[in-house]
């Protein structure tokens, strides 16, 4: 019952315009830093271009898929109107609004900051005043999933809540949690030094502050994708879902220990201690467990889809998938990368492994895969999936979906595995140009230009897909029917009380934060000795 | 209410293995990052078990028995706050005006030097002010300089610097423009060497560096091998000293060449 498709598609089609507009950003950066291109001569326009790509990409996308993708399952999960549609679409214009609030000034160059902030540099206020107000529009979302789901339960006592809804509010209470690192950081932080009240600030804690947010922001972007292997593809292929109750798990323990290992970001920091350094990678390891939970359940929800279709054997019915249906191959896809990119992240989340590659391309590679990759192709799904249900019409052509996920795979690929290997070889990130004329990166020339090509690739595949979503506006319009998630093998009638709601897994989150961060970041905050002076971008 | 005492129950066991998995994991690993750990790198001593916690928490400890290296020489200590030179009033610009008649023997009556000293007209006022300060506090030396610094108090070097800032940047000699070095655009990455264009105009600036186009190329050419020898040490965290060590004499050479060419309106460059 998708009643507020108007609230949805605006979501949607700010994200995907901006996603478009970022990752022509992308592409060029990857373009100029190659050895195809001379050099720019002003390192500035490639930290402006860099600083408003990870923006948009790491804030403003992500959020406003979560968002609309959220509502969507608010309606059609819970068979309800959305309640308080006001204040969603106030949400919204905030979002819009700090999108706007905190590009001008990184237009301007007033803000090449990174994404990333990295303090004592200090770029314009407004630049941070507007990355507030988006987190503050995410906020509402969350406030509104979380009351939507309380008004269901109010009517239908006892019963369990639809999984897509209990993954989608997890999900939004994982973000609110999580936010609050960088909320605090620029809050307390950044944003009275932008102002000129204070002139110093303690570098050492922002950072601590800013991996509270940037681990657990990844599980935020990646639950929509979550959300899609349970409940849109084992219904997409003609399949069930294998275990409810394993993706209720699976949805929980991203809850509980998405947070509490952000530390693994600063294992090169010395404000750290080395203590609470292990005990981060040990959680880290942890978080592997739910996503080989959904591993398993998603590849048992798929065999089940090739069984029925009649495929027989070990292998069988592999053969026997949907294999031009463009959902079965973007989880494909989706899980490939997510297999790769996993296991990098295992060398990332090893305090001495990760010393090899710190800082290094590889870094850079190992998030585009995982996010740009596993992630972002599920959100392509997605919205493959939504759109006849949004628009009224259907998809101007299969073949064409099909094409852009391939494209989508094949320059990912490209893209971050020659990414990976120059990090290995010790090419730094962050850096606006290389030197590749001299001896000791001539060798790397080679993979960072296959690099720049992937990005072509991934371009064309992006702007392909903003095609495929207009032309859909010139079919007939037809009427697609309630908009349905996978079922269960076995239905789910009652649940404990624990798998149907959070209560338990919100105070383990907030537990193991106080645990896990309580301890670093009193002790930088009661020291007063570890403010450096701030470095104002621009200043004279 | 009953439903939370319900649902936090050690009966309940959701409950109890949510809490029990979580503290035992927090458990463990607090002993092995700890403790275990610590004790498990031969390197690293302890005088007992809470020292050795305290090093895993972070907690800095001072060093007893080894006092720290003191600096032969006296280190720049100035500290720009916000509002010291922000929007001078004509009346400090007019002090400085009055108070720069005795620069002129060298940086001239309008600025421009005739005598290999620095052009100081439309220099950043930040830039003089660290620079008079540092010669007053002998954190830079110059036979010639450092007298007049000495006896100048913190309003007249705060004056010198707003009335120099004020003053227009008129273009000095600068036969003819020619290309950017390498080592201005480029810098030498491999050598840790920034382009001189990030800090020094071409490219962008930093608060403390000065613009340099239209300078002399001996004094440039100077103050580069004087950062080379250590002569000057009034560079913070020694980044110029690093730089210079790390410039080939044929670099130190073009840039100063280079700059010294460069009339001074030019910002930025469109190479």
């Amino acid at each position: 019952m998708l009643v507020n498709r108007k609230l949805i598609l605006a979501h949607f089609w700010l994200a995907f315009a901006l996603f478009a507009l970022a990752l022509c950003l992308g592409a060029w950066q990857m373009f100029v830093r190659s050895p195809l291109y001379t050099w720019i001569s002003d390192p500035e326009l490639y930290y402006r271009s860099l600083t408003a790509h990870g923006t948009v990409m790491a804030y403003v996308f992500p959020t406003l898929v979560a968002m609309g993708f959220g509502y969507a399952i608010t309606e059609s999960a819970l068979e309800q109107r959305l309640v308080g549609l006001r204040w969603a679409w106030a949400g919204f214009w905030l979002v819009v609004g700090g999108a706007i609030t905190a590009m001008v000034p990184v237009a301007l160059g007033r803000a090449s900051v990174l994404y990333t902030f990295y303090p004592p540099l200090i770029g314009n206020a407004f630049y941070y005043i507007g990355v507030v107000l988006v987190v503050v529009g995410s906020w509402i979302w969350v406030a509104l999933m979380s009351i939507n789901l309380r008004l269901w339960k109010q009517a239908h006592p006892g019963d369990p809540v639809p999984l897509a809804m209990f993954a989608n509010v997890a999900g939004s209470y994982l973000w609110a949690w999580t936010a609050v690192g960088a909320a605090l950081e620029l809050l307390l932080q950044i944003i009275p030094v932008a102002l000129g009240l204070k002139t110093t600030i303690d570098a050492g804690l922002a950072r601590v502050f800013f991996s509270w947010t940037l681990h657990a922001i990844v599980y935020f972007w990646l639950i929509p994708a979550y959300i899609a292997y349970y409940v849109i593809v084992p219904r997409a292929i003609g399949g069930r879902l294998y275990s409810d109750t394993m993706a209720r798990i699976s949805f929980i323990l991203f809850l509980v220990v998405a947070m509490p290992i952000g530390i693994h970001h600063t294992f090169a920091d010395p404000q750290v201690g080395a203590g609470f350094k292990f005990i981060h990678s040990v959680f880290t390891a942890l978080v592997a467990l739910p996503t080989l939970f959904t591993v398993f359940t998603i590849c048992a929800s798929v065999e089940i889809a090739g069984q029925l279709r009649g495929g027989r054997g070990l292998f069988g019915w592999i053969r026997a998938l949907p294999w031009n249906n463009p959902i079965m191959l973007a989880g494909t896809f989706s899980f490939i990368m997510l297999g790769f990119g996993g296991a990098g992240g295992l060398i990332n989340m090893s305090y001495q492994l990760d010393m090899s590659i710190h800082n290094t391309q590889w870094i850079t590679g190992h998030f585009h895969l995982i996010f740009g990759g596993a992630i972002v192709i599920m959100y392509f799904a997605i919205a493959y999936d939504l759109w006849p249900h949004l628009t009224g019409r259907s998809l101007p052509s299969l073949r064409l979906a099909r094409t852009q996920l391939w494209l989508w795979f094949i320059g990912m690929i490209v893209t971050t595995f020659p990414w990976h290997w120059v990090g290995i070889l010790g090419m730094p990130r962050r850096m606006a140009y290389y030197d590749f004329t001299d001896p000791a990166l001539a060798s790397q020339a080679l993979s960072v230009t296959l690099s720049a090509f992937g990005a072509f690739i991934l371009l064309a595949s992006g702007l392909l897909f903003v095609f495929i979503l207009a032309r859909a506006y010139a079919a007939p319009a037809e009427h697609a029917g309630p908009y349905r998630f996978s079922v269960p093998v076995y239905p789910v009638k009652s649940l404990p009380l624990a798998l149907n709601g959070y209560a338990i897994w919100v105070a383990l989150m907030i537990g193991l934060t106080l645990t896990n961060y309580g301890y670093p970041i009193a002790a930088l905050v009661a020291r007063q000795d570890t403010s450096v002076p701030a470095i104002y971008e621009g200043a004279q | 209410m009953t439903r939370a005492r319900e649902l936090f129950s050690f009966r309940n066991p959701y409950f109890s293995a949510g809490v029990g998995v979580a503290a035992a994991v927090f458990i463990l690993t607090a002993l092995s990052g700890f403790i275990v750990l610590p004790y498990a790198q031969p390197e690293l001593k302890f005088t007992n078990l809470w020292d050795a916690i305290c090093s895993a928490a972070g907690l800095p400890k001072r060093s007893a028995s080894v006092a720290a290296p003191k600096s032969e020489h006296r280190l720049s200590e100035v500290i720009l706050p916000p509002i010291t030179l922000a929007r001078p009033s004509k009346e400090a610009i007019g002090r400085g005006a009055t108070l720069a008649q005795r620069c002129a023997i060298c940086h001239g009556p309008t600025g421009i030097s005739r005598a290999d000293s620095p052009n100081l007209a439309g220099q950043y006022a930040s830039v003089i002010y660290k620079q008079l300060l540092d010669f007053r506090s002998g954190a830079r030396s110059n036979v010639v300089m450092s007298p007049f610094a000495a006896n100048l108090s913190d309003q007249d070097v705060a004056d010198l610097a707003a009335y120099y800032g004020y003053l227009p940047r008129v273009p000095a000699y600068h036969p003819e423009r020619q290309p950017a070095p390498r080592i201005v655009i480029y810098g030498a990455p491999l050598r840790g060497i920034a382009p001189c264009g990030a800090c020094h105009g071409s490219l962008d600036n930093k608060t403390g560096s000065p613009w340099l186009e239209g300078q002399s190329e001996a004094y440039l050419k100077e103050q580069l091998q004087a950062f080379v020898s250590g002569k000057r040490t009034n560079d913070i965290n020694q980044q110029m000293r690093n730089i210079a060590r790390s410039m080939t004499p044929q670099e130190i050479d073009e840039a100063s060449a280079y700059y010294a060419s460069q009339p001074p309106e030019i910002a930025k460059a469109t190479y």
